[in-house]
This record gives structure tokens, C-alpha cells and sequence, in this order.
């Protein structure tokens, strides 16, 4: 079922109407079987992959959490007979043990993901290697792909590690367990929630609020607009673009990057703003996944307001663990005896990066342009890193310049164009193809042609492109002024205005909004990872 | 204590680390720094932070981390 279909929008309000009208005891049971609901329009088939992650981590989070309650009953009866260095060794010796539980309930749910996401990509470029020697190919099952499967096995992951890490507690009830894994609003593109964040709001009681109700359909409605007004209509084009890349090179490139990342941004931010707001209608409130990426002066600082939840899953469960691990320490304290301090101290940090972006590559898709995608980032941030003494020089040679809001544009703007650059991999989804288009915004010059007509023959027109920056416009000064204050509750208290805006919102929307005849009704972009 | 502060003013020469107390919270500290940072702890006090105590409270500030580095090192 499409965020964007009327099914949808009718589902919701159905929801909202029982959650709010049954006994509240019920409010979780409701969402529960509203998210198997949604999750049944993906494929029946598909519930076993859901319910098989529900029930590995539900007994593999139990098995831990019996095993620290035993371990600390065991340390507290036993306190004036152990000493500290045998309470150390008892207390490792059951971490070792609970870290075996986990490590199963991990291989277990990942490899799930592997077999599903990864097996025709593994054979396709073993068929390839083995081509090199003659020998005959393996043939490559099509298998299929769940719907939100790395986010749903993401997240329950999560939720496995934190509790080995005591950092939240295992769920006594499976059903519960299945709503934190299935919660419907998020279960399509994430955002990729903490279980001690989202668990303790999904099973308490909600009131029905007006505020709160205004709130999230204020918030859906901004989603909706992003992706309908800006991120649909530029698909035509995109789509033009991708369907021949022949003709469409040099200027086309560069424009087309430009499109696919407004178009990328409304569609994913879009639709984080209608999983937040049907959330926040229910009292629910999500975790925010964007931070105004596009005013991120480098590439750092842009990851760190881009999908932000993902982010912080990789750092917080693949780059920390990865990068304090023992033999990385020793490795490290090698490097530093023969290479010296300067190189050893930062084999850790290179090697855990380039493994995390490697991953978060592949974790986008099971294709060579992911994984080239994800080593690309890797390269700026660590290239970022090395020059930052050059960029502290000179900051504190030209202090003015560097604070001025220009400055600030130029590097907003070159930030912007990298990631753009680097995120045409993901549209162009070939390797060869997108270095051999970014070769030809250098060697075909045909800027004049395409500004001179051309660019309105690629499925939109001149009242298409004023729509697109208009709305791009209204985005960005939304952000700009948002960057400072709530606006929603700034307008809550203004209660014609509220309405009037929230009414404009719609009727743009059903103006202006990129559905009906010539547009297909599209999926979200990261519906597809 | 003093140590720790030379390790950190190698990170960022321009940052106060005897008074700031939001270190993760203002962003000055990022992930790369923290495994630099975990990386020279290790190599100057013998003394390996696990993942788990990673969180911004444990390094906000050059005395958070130090009462971390002491806690570990008496474990």
C-alpha cells in the first residue's frame, strides 16, 4: 500500500478513529494489527521474514536478560566469599557467554539479509570471476526482497545489542516486541528508532489530543507536498534522463545531479514527514532523521544531518565496536612501534571507516555502484580529515571571511555539488556509466542547446520547472526560518493563520501535486533499500 | 590528568578542554576523533574503553573521560 495512495490515506483515518474511540488498554493491540495490516499488502509471504526476526530476537533478548539477572544474583549471594579479581573473572566469563547468545540472534537475523539482499549479487560476480577461467556458471535464484527488510532487521538488531549492552530492557510479551519491529508508519523507510525511545510510547496509554492531531496532519501534509509537488514531478525528467543516456550527457549530467539530489531530499524527507506526522497524531513521537542537510558546510557535518538514524546505527553498532576491538588496539600499538605515532594511531580509525562506509554502501544495495558510492564518501571524509589542521589555518588567517554568511554559501553550495556528484552513482546504478557522464560534463559543452529548449523536452515544461523552484523556494525558507524556531508552535497560538496555511498546503498539493494522468504513482525512493 | 588534556589539545589546539563540558553536545568531538581519542587512551593508560562506553556523557568534557579512564583502569 502507497504512502501516496487514497487506500492509504483512508487506512490512517480509520486507525486514528479506532485508536482514539477503543479502550485505550487496547490503543498498541490496535497499531499492532493495523501494522500487520499494512505489512499484508506487501505479501502475504513476507510475514514469515517479519515474524521469524520477532521471534529470534524476542527468545534471543530473553536468553540474555535471564543470564545478566542470574549473574547478578549469583555476584550479590556470593559478595563476602568472592574477592574482586574472581567477581572480574565470573562477570567475564558470563559476558562471554551472553555475547554467544547475542552473536547468534545477530547471525541469524543477518543472515536472513545476506541470503535475500546479497546471494544473486555474490554469484553473479563469482560467475564473473569463474567466466575469467571458462569454467561454467552457477545459475542465480531470484529471490524475493521483503519490503522494508534492512530496516525492520536493523532496528531489531539494535534493540538485540542494547539490551546485551544494558542500555534497554527485553520485552516480557512478544506481541509487543512485534510492534516495535512492525510499527507501520515506519516500517517502509524508517527512521531506524532506538527500542528504549520508541518501545515505552508504542504500549502507554494516549489520550486524544487536538494539538497533537493538528500537529501530525500539519506534518503529513508537509511531507506529502515534497513528495508530490517537487519529488514526482522532477521523476519525469529523471526519468527521461536515465532512459537515454546516449543523448543525454554533458549538461544533462550536471543537471541531473542537481535534480536527483531535490528530488531525493523531498522524496525521503517527504516521506519521514508523514511517518513522523501520523506518529505524532497518535502521540508518538519519532525520531527526527534529517537536519537540514543542505546547509551542511562539508561532508562531515552533512552526515551528520542525513539520514540520521542510519548514521548513528552504524557508528553507534559497527564503527565504535569495530574500532576498539582488540586486535584493532593491537594493530594499532604495531603500527605505532614500526611506522611510528603519526600513522599508527590512525590505522584504526582508517580501517574502521572504510569498513563502516563499505557496509553502509552495501547495506543500500547489493550492486558494485553502492559500494563505490559508500568508499567515495569514506575517501572525502577521511581527505576532509587530513586537511582540517590546513582549514583551521585558515580560518584563523581570514576569521571574517570564513564567518560570513557567504563563506558559509560557498561551502553550503560545494557540499551540496560533492554529494551530488558522488549520489549520481545511485541514479546512473553502474559504475562505468556515471564516471564516463562525469567525464562528459568536461567534454561536451552542450550548455547552450539544453538552456535553449531542449531541457522542456524531457517530459516537463516551463510551468513545471517555476513549480519545482517555487516549491524549492517555500522548502528552503521553511528550513531557514524552522532552523530557529518551531513554526508549528509558533502558529498553534494563531489560529486563522494556522488554518489558512494549513488549507493553502492542501490546495497546492491538489493543485499542484505531480498524480493522476501522465504521472505514475510512485514508491518512495528508500522503499527500494 | 594532564595527559589526557595534551591528547585532546593534539585533537583540537583551539578548544578550552579544562572548561567545556559539551564536547559531544556542541559537536566538537565526532566519531572519528572519539576512536583517535580511544585509540591514544589505550596506547598512554593501558586502558581499553569498550564500545558500550561510548556515550556523550562519558566524554562531554576532559573529567567525564577521566573519571572513565580511572573507573576502568580500578575495574
Amino acid at each position: 500500500m502507497l504512502f501516496t495512495s487514497y487506500g492509504f490515506i483512508i487506512f490512517v483515518a480509520v486507525l486514528l478513529a479506532a485508536y482514539y474511540l477503543l479502550p485505550k488498554r487496547i490503543q498498541w493491540i490496535v497499531l499492532l494489527a493495523a501494522s500487520y495490516f499494512f505489512y499484508s499488502f506487501s505479501g502475504i509471504e513476507n510475514f514469515a521474514f517479519i515474524i521469524a526476526t520477532t521471534l529470534s530476537c524476542f527468545f534471543v533478548a530473553r536468553a540474555m536478560e535471564k543470564r545478566k539477572e542470574k549473574e547478578d544474583n549469583y555476584v550479590a549471594l556470593n559478595k563476602e566469599s568472592m574477592d574482586k579479581e574472581a567477581r572480574k573473572a565470573y562477570r567475564a566469563r558470563e559476558k562471554k557467554k551472553r555475547f554467544n547468545i547475542l552473536l547468534l540472534g545477530l547471525i541469524f537475523n543477518f543472515g536472513i539479509l545476506a541470503v535475500l539482499k546479497y546471494t544473486a549479487f555474490a554469484l553473479g560476480n563469482m560467475n564473473s570471476l569463474l567466466g575469467l577461467f571458462g569454467v561454467s556458471k552457477m545459475s542465480i535464484p531470484s529471490l524475493l526482497l521483503p519490503m522494508g527488510i534492512s530496516f525492520f532487521i536493523f532496528q531489531s538488531t539494535g534493540y538485540l545489542i542494547d539490551v546485551y549492552r544494558g542500555k534497554t530492557y527485553a520485552e516480557k510479551n512478544v506481541a509487543r516486541l512485534a510492534l516495535f519491529v512492525s510499527f507501520f508508519p515506519q516500517l517502509a523507510q524508517g527512521p531506524i528508532s532506538r527500542h528504549a525511545d520508541l518501545a515505552p510510547q508504542l504500549y502507554e496509554h494516549h489520550s486524544f489530543s487536538f494539538k497533537n492531531l493538528k500537529f501530525g496532519i500539519q506534518r503529513i501534509l508537509w511531507g506529502y507536498f515534497k513528495k508530490l509537488v517537487i519529488a514526482d514531478r522532477i521523476l519525469v525528467a529523471m526519468k527521461s534522463m536515465l532512459g537515454d543516456t546516449q543523448t543525454y550527457t554533458g549538461a544533462y549530467a550536471a543537471l541531473l545531479i542537481i535534480l536527483y539530489s531535490i528530488e531525493i531530499y523531498a522524496d525521503f524527507t517527504g516521506g519521514i514527514d508523514i511517518t513522523i506526522g501520523i506518529a505524532e497524531a497518535m502521540g508518538i513521537k519519532v525520531t527526527e532523521n534529517f537536519k537540514h542537510p543542505f546547509s551542511s558546510s562539508s561532508t562531515k557535518e552533512y552526515w551528520n544531518r542525513w539520514h540520521i538514524t542510519m548514521g548513528s546505527w552504524f557508528t553507534d553498532y559497527i564503527f565504535y565496536p569495530l574500532s576498539v576491538t582488540k586486535p584493532m588496539m593491537k594493530l594499532s600499538k604495531s603500527c605505532r612501534k614500526r611506522l611510528g605515532n603519526v600513522i599508527g594511531k590512525r590505522v584504526p580509525v582508517y580501517l574502521a571507516t572504510a569498513v563502516t562506509w563499505f557496509l553502509t554502501g552495501l547495506w543500500h544495495g547489493a550492486a558494485w555502484n553502492f559500494i563505490v558510492w559508500g568508499m567515495l564518501n569514506c575517501l572525502v571524509i577521511l581527505v576532509s580529515q587530513e586537511l582540517e589542521p590546513l582549514y583551521r589555518r585558515f580560518r584563523e588567517k581570514f576569521p571574517r571571511l570564513t564567518a560570513s554568511y557567504g563563506y558559509h554559501c560557498f561551502a553550503a553550495t560545494r557540499t551540496f555539488l560533492l554529494m551530488g556528484l558522488i549520489r549520481s552513482l545511485d541514479c546512473y546504478a553502474n559504475v562505468g556509466l556515471t564516471f564516463r557522464m562525469w567525464g562528459s560534463m568536461l567534454t561536451t559543452f552542450n550548455w547552450g542547446r539544453m538552456l535553449g529548449g531542449e531541457i522542456f523536452e524531457l517530459g516537463l515544461d516551463i510551468k513545471d520547472y517555476v513549480i519545482i523552484a517555487v516549491a524549492v523556494i517555500i522548502v528552503a525558507v521553511v528550513a531557514k526560518l524552522s532552523e530557529k524556531k518551531d513554526l508549528r508552535e509558533w502558529l498553534y497560538g494563531k489560529t486563522a493563520l494556522s488554518w489558512t496555511l494549513s488549507g493553502a498546503m492542501l490546495l497546492l498539493i491538489l493543485i499542484f501535486g505531480a498524480y493522476g494522468i501522465g504521472y505514475d504513482a510512485s514508491q518512495f525512493i528508500y522503499t527500494q533499500f | 590528568m594532564e595527559k589526557l588534556l595534551k591528547i585532546l589539545e593534539e585533537l583540537h589546539p583551539d578548544v578550552d578542554f579544562t572548561t567545556n563540558e559539551e564536547l559531544i553536545d556542541e559537536g566538537i568531538l565526532d566519531s572519528l576523533d572519539i576512536v583517535t581519542l580511544v585509540t591514544e587512551i589505550n596506547a598512554e593508560f593501558d586502558v581499553t574503553i569498550p564500545a558500550e562506553e561510548i556515550i556523550p556523557e562519558n566524554f562531554n568534557s576532559a573529567k567525564a573521560l577521566m573519571a572513565l579512564i580511572t573507573k576502568l583502569d580500578e575495574e
